[in-house]
């Protein structure tokens, strides 16, 4: 039988698309004590812009679970500048802390925020600072307010301003559309980054996250493909028979680990961008795979279920040792590490249920952080405070987060279709 | 991809339910041979068959000739089911006898990471590429593609659907 060219379409990319899966953040539970903090309206001389940078601050901050943003309407005044600030109309309302802001239209077109950020029981402000850009960039200035907030206040660099990559598939006339999508890390801006008839699978983001690499079976076959986000330019890396599957890219960006089968069985690979060289590194009649980087970039971890079940190993590439890491459990899979190792991140089965849990490398102790029952896929934020993984919401498949002391989590869900495979971005 | 007549053969095709009775099919040195017509009838769970003179009607079947082209596996395994192998050496029979290229695809439920079930649904396919190939097929007709758990034939998060998901499908 004649293999069948398969249609797709790429369609190049930042076109927003707002009518297409909208995802919409659901909070479902915060921590005990979260932080007060009020963000009074930012406005351009006291007239609304295009998008509510207060509102958005606001959203951004109660999505991590660690604050929570007062509601406009109990705000008894709504200061733009230091020198409107009464402290007692937030003292008496229990406020930690407040933001105030506003907007001015430069002489060259621009829009430049400024935003200080106040500690309301000691009167003391904490920081004043100004963020400049285009009109189209409102929510990135919202976002760069969080980032600088939240850092403030928790010691935490915020990842606010960084964005998610996922797939979602989506029945259209009785086929599944597959569709590579990013958006902000808050689920707005969704971006079209690839649409195929075929299976789109396993999206990795560059350590600059400057472009994508994922699975795309539009070939008639699984295939390995790299994609920039600012004009789609893309390049197929794989076309061997057999699987070519879960790209890794390294932490120089110089290669991508990476699985293929030709040689019988699912092994891990080596791919060097530069000399288009594949090294082959594990040698096992067992299934390895979904291979990730120690941020070193000397040593992978992977599934293999060379000891009889799926389990996480540890591969050094220079010795090519290989050391097992996970014991709990007779199903860990698609490991991710916190961005400082220590935290390994998984998919882990107990009870006949899948879900996602960190184990602390340095202690060995096992969390389930999730409650649901077919979740998959977990990428931590590059902060290292929340991970987004994907779930099943009836039979509808759900990007969620949780924070990795799983105190706080909420949904994303889509209106429409299955949303899956998040990766979240570096900074 | 297209047979020639193989009547010995599509009788079998058309006992899908009793291929076990046929899995001893006559060899490919059977296969232009056309002395007469068969008919079939299945009745309350038994199948006869009968020969009888010059009432053949050829016509086109579908590709596979009304075998069996999908196989089920269990959870989390690769081995064939017993239930698999008649079918498949019926497969095996036509591919000697006509060699055309052919797709297994192997495929998994939605439990389990999506690279992992990517591994399992190869091993499927593996699986049912080595029976042909050891029942004679030529190795270079025969390419694995898995599918994981990309292509499900159900979309429920049920036994029964899962069920349906664990499979190879001979395309």
């Amino acid at each position: 039988m004649l293999l069948k060219m398969y249609k797709f379409i790429v369609l190049f990319l930042l076109l927003p698309l707002p009518a297409l899966a909208d995802l919409s953040i659901e909070i479902t539970s915060g921590v005990d004590n979260p932080t007060s903090i009020a963000i009074s309206p930012i406005l351009m001389k006291g007239a609304p812009l295009a998008e509510d940078i207060s509102a958005i601050v606001g959203a951004d901050l109660d999505r991590s679970g660690l604050f929570a943003a007062m509601s406009r309407a109990n705000m008894l005044s709504n200061p733009s500048t230091l020198s409107d600030v009464y402290y007692r109309d937030w003292r008496i309302v229990g406020m930690q802390y407040l933001v105030v802001g506003n907007v001015l239209r430069q002489s060259d077109g621009r829009l430049s925020a400024t935003f200080s950020l106040v500690e309301v029981a000691g009167e003391r402000v904490l920081f004043t600072h100004v963020v400049k850009g285009r009109d189209s960039e409102l929510r990135d200035i919202a976002h760069y307010i969080s980032d600088k907030v939240f850092y403030t206040i928790t010691g935490i660099k915020g990842a606010f301003s960084t964005r998610l990559a996922y797939v979602t598939a989506i029945n259209e006339s009785g086929r599944q559309v597959y569709r590579l999508m990013v958006s902000d890390a808050d689920g707005a801006r969704e971006r079209l980054m690839l649409k195929s008839k075929e299976p789109i699978m396993s999206p990795a983001w560059s350590p600059n996250g400057k472009e994508l690499a994922y699975v795309s079976f539009e070939t008639g076959r699984p295939a390995i493909f790299r994609q920039r986000l600012d004009n789609a330019k893309r390049e197929q890396l794989t076309n061997f028979k057999g699987l070519n599957g879960a790209p890794a890219w390294s932490p120089d960006g110089k290669s991508l680990a990476l699985v293929l089968s030709k040689d019988g069985n699912p092994e891990i690979y080596l791919y060097r961008f530069a000399s288009k060289a594949f090294t082959r590194l594990t040698r096992h009649f067992s299934i390895d795979t979904e291979p990730n980087w120690m941020s070193d970039g000397k040593s992978l971890i992977f599934t293999s279920d060379r000891g009889g079940s799926p389990q996480i190993y540890k591969l050094d590439i220079i010795s090519r040792k290989v050391e097992r890491l996970t014991f709990s459990g007779s199903y860990n899979a698609r490991p991710r590490l916190s961005a400082d190792d220590r935290t390994l991140v998984m998919v882990h089965r107990s009870q006949g249920l899948f879900h996602i849990a960190a184990q602390d490398l340095v202690t060995g102790d096992l969390r389930v952080l999730t409650q649901t029952r077919l979740d998959e896929s977990p990428t931590v934020a590059p902060n290292g405070a929340m991970l987004m993984y994907a779930t099943k919401r009836g039979n509808k498949g759900v990007l969620a987060a949780v924070s990795i002391d799983a105190g706080s989590r909420f949904l994303l869900p889509s209106r429409r279709g299955d949303v899956r495979e998040p990766a979240w971005s570096p900074f | 991809m297209k047979f020639e007549a193989l009547k010995p053969i599509l009788a079998c095709a058309l006992l899908s339910s009793f291929l076990v009775a046929c899995s001893s099919t006559p060899s490919p040195s059977t296969n232009n041979t056309d002395n007469g017509s068969s008919t079939l009838s299945t009745n309350g769970g038994v199948a006869t068959g009968s020969v009888d003179d010059g009432s053949l009607s050829g016509s086109d079947i579908d590709t596979e000739g009304g075998i069996e082209t999908v196989f089920y596996f269990d959870f989390d395994q690769s081995a064939l089911k017993p239930e698999s192998l008649a079918a498949l050496r019926i497969h095996a029979q036509r591919l000697i006898a006509n060699p055309v290229n052919v797709r297994l695809e192997g495929h998994a439920d939605e439990r389990g990471t999506r690279e992992y079930n990517m591994a399992l649904g190869e091993r499927r396919g593996s699986s049912v590429s080595e029976f042909l190939v050891l029942q004679g097929v030529d190795a270079s007709l025969l390419e694995v593609v898995s599918y994981g758990e990309e292509r499900p034939a159900s979309l429920d998060s049920t036994d029964s659907s899962w069920s349906l998901n664990r499979r190879v499908e001979i395309k």
